[in-house]
This record gives C-alpha cells, sequence and structure tokens, in this order.
C-alpha cells in the first residue's frame, strides 16, 4: 500500500469522526480511491487490519458500492449518463462517439492509457442532456461533435504531458 | 383459584389464544408455544436476530388505551379491551413479548404477504429440487407447499451463479439456491468465530462468497450446512449419497471427546451416512464439531476385527472366552485390566466386575489434547468421569501407563485385559507387551490385538446402546443405530460373560437388567433407569469427584470446577 502522507493523515483524523471504528470503513474506501485510484486487494485487507475488522466484511462494501473500482481505470475518467433523459436526447450515441475517438470499449483502459468511458446513472442536470462527466467536470448538451472536441482536447493534453516528459 | 403469573411473565396473545412467557420472549418462540407456526428461514434461536428473509411477518397489535387517561378503551361488542392492530405487517423475529401484546398469523393480509415474500424468495431460486440434496429437508421446499402458487408468473430469464464453489474442505456452495438468509455467516461470526463467509456485489446479484484467498475450513464448517435452510451450502461428505427420507434417525453422542454433544445418526439398511447435531440447549445447542461427524467412518473401516481369535488362528466365541479364561486363571494375582474412557458407563462398571473376581489393579488410558473451547474439550475420552462414578478407577489416568509397564518389567504381570486400547499407543515397549499374554476386547486391529493370546472382536458405539457421562458429570444415552458386522459381539456379553468364565459372581449382559444392579450398586446412578434416562440426559452429582485436577477448560456450557468455584 503506497498511500501518500496526507492521504494517511486523513484516514487517521477520519476514524476518529466515528464512535465505532467499522463506521469509517467507506470514507476510508474513498480516500484511497482518491489517491491511487481503485481499491486493489491489499487496501481492503489493509482497511480491515486498521478497522480491526474481518477482510470479508470490507470486501462485502467494496463489492457493494458499484463506484468503487478494484481495477486501475485510465489517467482520465469519461462518465455518459444514460439516464432518461440523457438517454433520450443520445446520451449512447455520445457514448458510442467516445468509444470510437479512443478506440475502446467502455469499461475498458483505452489503448494509449488516457481515458476509461463509462455509463453512469443521473448527474442531475437533466435539462442539459445528455451530459458528461469527466473526473470532476461536467459538460453539458454533449452530441457527437462536442464529443470530439473534448476528446481531442484529451488528446491534445496528452501530447503536451508526453513531451514534456520526453523533454524533462 | 387460577395462580397469578410469576413477574418475569408476560402474558402475549396468538391468533387469540393466551400463553404467559418470559418478558421478551421471540414471537416466533411464543407462537411455537401455543402450536403455531410462524415460517421462517434467517431466524435461528441461537444466532443473532437480522431479519432479512422477511417471511415471519405476522399482524401486531396492543390492547388500546385512552391517550390522556391512560383508561383501557373497551370494545362494546365483545365486552373486553379493544385492541389497536398495527395496519402493516411485523416481522415475528425482531418482537419481542411485551404485556399484552396481541399477534395474528391467519389474517389474509398475512397470507397474503407470506405469499409474496415466497414468491420473491423463489423467483432465482432453480428448481433443483428433483437433484438437491436438501429435498426432504428444506424449508423452502416445506413453506412452498403452504404458501407457494404451485406455478411461476416469472417469465425473465433467472440468475446464474456459482454451482459448485468449494467452500473449504467439507462445504460445497450452490450459489443459485442460496436465498441469502445469512445464517452461515452469523454462525461464522458469532459462534466459531471465523468470519470468513459474506455478500458480495448487492440486489439479485448478492453471492455468498468466503474472502478470497480463505476457507470455510474451520472445525464447526459443517454446521452451516445444517443451518442453512435451503441446499446451498452442502456436506461435500453426504452430497448425493443418500435422499435424507430414506434415513433412519438413531439419537447418539458425539464420542470425540468428554464435552459429548448430543447428535442424530442417519442410517438406512446398516449403513451411516452422515452424524448432524441433536439440539441440547445445556450441552452444545444446535452445533458439532466437523471432526465428530467423520467417527462413523470406522464403522465399516478395512481394520475392523471381524473374527475371535485364539493365537492368531480364528475361532469361535466360546472357545475364544474360554482360552482368555484359561489364561486369566493361569495367572493368579497377576492379571492387570486396562479399562478404556471410551467404554459405556455399563462397560465400565462390568470391566470393575472382572477386575473384582481377578482381584486385578485396573488402569486407563488418558487421551489429553487440546481444548476448543468450544464443543471438543482437552479430554478426548467421552467417558472418564464414568470410569469414577462406576469405580473403576479412582484417580484420574496418567499420561502414560508407566505402573503397568513397571509391573510387567518386574514380572508381577504375566497377563493383562485390553478393554479397546492398543498398549503400545499407551505407553509400553514391544517387549513389555510381549512378556505377557494379553486378552483384548475391542473394534479395531492395533499393535495390541494383532499379538494378542485372544482377540474378542465387539462393537462400535453405533451398534450398542449405553450411556457416557460428559464433562459436565451429564449421564447420557446413545441408543444403536445399525447392526454389528457378523463376528462382533456387543462388549457387555463379552466382558460379563468373561466375568462368569473366570469365576465371578454373574453379571448381566443386558442393558436393562444391567442398569438394576447398577442402580443398586453404585451410588450416584441410585435413582437412574435406562429405559427413563431424560434425552437430554440427567445431571449426577459431581461433588465426589470436586478435588480430581480435570483436564478441561471452559467450553461451550461448561466452566472447569476451579475457574467456577473461583467466581463463587
Amino acid at each position: 500500500m503506497n498511500l501518500k502522507p496526507e492521504t494517511l493523515r486523513q484516514i487517521d483524523e477520519v476514524i476518529t469522526h466515528y464512535p465505532v471504528k467499522r463506521s469509517a470503513t467507506l470514507p476510508l474506501l474513498h480516500l484511497i480511491q482518491e489517491d491511487i485510484g481503485y481499491i486493489p486487494a491489499e487496501a481492503v485487507e489493509w482497511v480491515a487490519a486498521k478497522l480491526e475488522l474481518q477482510p470479508i466484511n470490507v470486501y462485502e462494501v467494496v463489492t457493494f458500492y458499484p463506484m468503487f473500482r478494484q481495477k486501475p481505470i485510465g489517467r482520465r475518467h469519461i462518465k455518459v449518463c444514460r439516464t432518461l433523459s440523457c438517454a433520450l436526447m443520445g446520451g449512447y450515441k455520445t457514448c458510442a462517439a467516445f468509444e470510437k475517438e479512443f478506440d475502446t470499449h467502455r469499461g475498458e483502459i483505452s489503448p494509449d492509457g488516457e481515458v476509461t468511458i463509462e455509463f453512469v446513472e443521473c448527474l442531475a442536470s437533466c435539462g442539459t442532456a445528455p451530459v458528461v462527466m469527466i473526473d470532476d467536470d461536467l459538460h453539458e448538451k454533449v452530441d457527437g461533435a462536442r464529443a470530439k472536441e473534448l476528446s481531442d482536447e484529451i488528446k491534445r493534453q496528452a501530447v503536451g504531458r508526453n513531451k514534456a516528459a520526453s523533454s524533462g | 383459584m387460577i395462580a397469578p403469573p410469576k413477574p418475569d411473565l408476560v402474558t402475549v396473545n396468538v391468533d387469540g389464544k393466551e400463553i404467559a412467557v418470559p418478558k421478551g420472549t421471540n414471537v416466533i418462540e411464543a407462537a411455537r408455544l401455543v402450536g403455531v407456526d410462524v415460517p421462517y428461514y434467517c431466524y435461528h434461536p441461537k444466532l443473532s436476530v437480522v431479519g432479512n428473509c422477511r417471511m415471519c411477518l405476522i399482524e401486531m397489535g396492543m390492547p388500546a388505551v385512552d391517550p390522556a387517561t391512560k383508561a383501557p378503551i373497551m370494545d362494546p361488542a365483545t365486552g373486553k379491551q379493544k385492541i389497536n392492530w398495527i395496519p402493516r405487517p411485523q416481522i415475528g423475529c425482531a418482537t419481542n413479548a411485551a404485556p399484552g401484546l396481541h399477534i395474528r398469523t391467519n389474517t389474509p393480509q398475512i397470507k397474503d404477504c407470506r405469499e409474496g415474500v415466497m414468491e420473491f424468495l423463489l423467483v432465482n431460486h432453480p428448481l433443483d429440487c428433483p437433484i438437491c440434496d436438501q429435498a426432504g429437508e428444506c424449508k423452502l421446499q416445506e413453506q412452498s407447499t403452504a404458501y407457494g402458487r404451485g406455478y411461476s408468473r416469472y417469465i425473465e430469464q433467472k440468475n446464474v451463479k456459482p454451482k459448485r464453489t468449494q467452500l473449504g474442505p467439507r462445504v460445497t456452495l450452490d450459489d443459485e439456491r442460496c436465498i441469502l438468509c445469512s445464517r452461515c455467516i452469523r454462525f461464522c461470526k458469532e459462534v466459531a468465530r471465523d468470519d470468513v463467509l459474506g455478500f458480495v456485489d448487492r440486489g439479485s446479484y448478492s453471492t455468498l462468497t468466503c474472502y478470497p484467498g480463505k476457507a470455510l475450513a474451520n472445525n464447526y464448517s459443517l454446521n452451516t450446512v445444517d443451518i442453512c435452510p435451503v441446499g446451498a451450502l452442502t456436506s461435500t461428505d453426504f452430497r448425493f449419497k443418500m435422499r435424507v427420507w430414506f434415513l433412519k434417525q438413531t439419537d447418539s453422542i458425539d464420542t470425540e471427546s468428554s464435552a459429548g454433544a448430543h447428535t442424530i445418526v442417519w442410517s438406512r439398511e446398516g449403513v451411516i451416512y452422515r452424524i448432524t447435531p441433536r439440539r441440547n440447549d445445556g450441552v452444545n445447542d444446535t452445533w458439532m464439531a466437523d471432526s465428530g461427524r467423520e467417527l462413523y467412518k470406522a464403522v465399516r473401516a478395512g481394520d475392523r476385527l471381524a473374527a475371535p481369535r485364539v493365537d492368531g488362528a480364528v475361532a469361535t466365541v466360546d472357545a475364544g472366552l474360554r482360552t482368555a479364561a484359561d489364561v486369566l486363571k493361569a495367572a493368579p494375582g497377576a492379571v492387570a485390566i486396562v479399562g478404556s474412557g471410551r467404554s459405556s458407563v455399563e462397560e465400565q462398571f462390568v470391566t470393575r466386575k472382572l477386575a473384582e473376581a481377578l482381584q486385578a489393579p485396573v488402569s486407563l488410558v488418558s487421551r489429553i489434547g487440546q481444548g476448543d473451547g468450544l464443543l471438543v474439550s482437552a479430554d478426548r475420552n467421552p467417558n472418564v468421569r464414568g470410569a469414577l462414578v462406576t469405580g473403576l478407577i479412582q484417580a484420574l489416568p496418567g499420561p502414560q501407563l508407566t505402573a503397568l509397564a513397571a509391573a510387567i518389567d518386574a514380572g508381577r504381570v504375566k497377563a493383562v485385559v485390553s478393554v479397546g486400547e492398543d498398549l503400545i499407543a499407551a505407553g509400553l515397549t514391544p517387549a513389555q507387551l510381549a512378556k505377557v499374554a494379553v486378552v483384548y476386547v475391542g473394534t479395531h486391529e492395533n499393535a495390541t490385538s494383532t499379538g494378542a493370546k485372544v482377540v474378542l472382536p465387539s462393537l462400535t458405539v453405533f451398534e450398542k446402546s449405553g450411556t457416557f457421562v460428559n464433562q459436565q458429570f451429564r449421564l447420557q444415552r446413545f441408543l444403536k443405530c445399525v447392526p454389528g458386522p457378523a463376528g462382533a459381539t456387543d462388549d457387555l456379553a463379552l466382558l460379563s460373560r468373561l466375568v462368569a468364565a473366570v469365576g465371578g459372581a454373574p453379571v448381566p449382559g443386558e442393558l436393562h437388567a444391567l442398569w438394576a444392579l447398577l442402580a443398586a450398586e453404585v451410588a450416584g446412578l441410585a435413582p437412574v433407569t435406562f429405559a427413563r434416562l431424560p434425552d437430554t440426559g440427567l445431571l449426577l452429582d459431581p461433588t465426589p469427584f470436586a478435588g480430581l485436577p480435570f483436564a478441561e477448560g471452559a467450553g461451550l456450557h461448561y466452566q472447569p470446577a476451579a475457574a467456577v468455584a473461583a467466581t463463587a
């Protein structure tokens, strides 16, 4: 478990918020996923040891919530809404557009490691459907053309980062 | 005059029948007392209540009182106090008896509720009954007949889940059959204290799993199979062997240790198929150890003694007994007896009679292991206390047969009677054993029987009846489940005939007749007869043996005398 010192500090702090340690299971898992992007198997055992539980108790929680990931994802997480309003307004087409742009399938990491595309349920912006969330940023009225723009933006940033990495 | 109810009792009304129960009694248990069946899956009397199957829905009401004056509100139609019924059903397992509590289980609403719950439980349940081991003892199957609709309205695809997961060395899981009652999870956590089971995923994808990389391997894992209300958890040993309705159930006792768990032995046509625990709230609740369930395999083991032998040659029982008597009478004053903590109380009594007839010293083989704090105690002999009660021994057996070994070396012992004990395993050297003539009465071949002068095959605990005294000094009865093999003779008959053959006073070789003598001669057993011994056993007075350093540590429903004295 290679957690940042800041995460470890937050973990120790959040445990004190609850009358029983077990209650801190969810916040701990959130902190770990924010830190390393997913919940590896060793994290389940680490959390269990930290909260004086059995690993199965933590594993139940990790598998219950779909937003906890047990596998790494791409550098960016593209979440396409597929609940009714967005579905009616073309959320599925938007998703297909992203998939085509990054030559990947939803739920997988794109070949360049840049993105993982997933359907999610309502993002609470039905008036501007279809909506997409890329990491923490909401993008409204994302049709095929807008999806292309967003994808190009991501690719541009990736190129820039790669250049910086190779020159630096 | 009607006696007022005791202060800790409250009166509840179940389907119009009044009953006084201890305050806080679970409604399911209260209803059981008046003969009303409340169906349930997740509830178990020995586990915590979670209320997740929803099958035990009942209607509940309390007597109406005026909110302002607290005066009872009477119903003019009946002249009785009005009952305020809660409009929505409640779960019975999480409802506790309170004064005046009214329960209805037979209303149309409740029938509807149960049928609805049943239909949902069956939505993803496979129609496996014809090949399912649980068929015949399946709660889901039983309650489908009462609350099922007989056909399915479900036209969607059923869930597919793993069909044969090996949860551990002895338990196989069929996840499709699981109705997510969580009894097994609670058992592992609360009783076995090995929290490895849990539900992963959610909704109709919820799946019972062992934590990846771990196994349900503790010595109590098969209890999860017993408490599984459906056929999800099955015993790998018993799986697909026999339909349960063909099996005969016989009450028995687990002989693996002095904890003496009550068991049911399931057999058909003289063959035992499985052993399960029998509920006794004073001894083992509803549990038993996995190790005790394997013991029936000894009955048909390859090393079972098949015929009496004299000097290694097959002989008749009569010839064997005659030779044995000759051997023992030829060494007057030089005979030793090795009794057994595995013999029944009755056999130990007759062994004592044999020792008295021969003026022979008696030793017992000690089997001390590690206790597990539950139902396998440190003393692996089931009946050392029986030997004390019957007077076969006066002190606890030492770890090795050192006194006997010394006597043989000094030439003071020329002949030994061993009741089922392997003297080499108990500490004698082969050289010492070679110096004496051995009369061996036992069930299986071992180093002692192979070299014995006379071998008399006898019966295992499953083939005879008798009693044991467990660590609580509880006299417990076990009954004959299957007939013994040809060539083996009942231990009691053999020992009593041996007593007669060596010139002792005749002792009955039959259980009921022997008990008359036992009750007359053994002080602690005076009020007992075999036929009238309760199924739950009878606690004997332990005070004559209070000073002895028994090996057992604390276990389920057992505290060592020293610990009891310390807290008193």
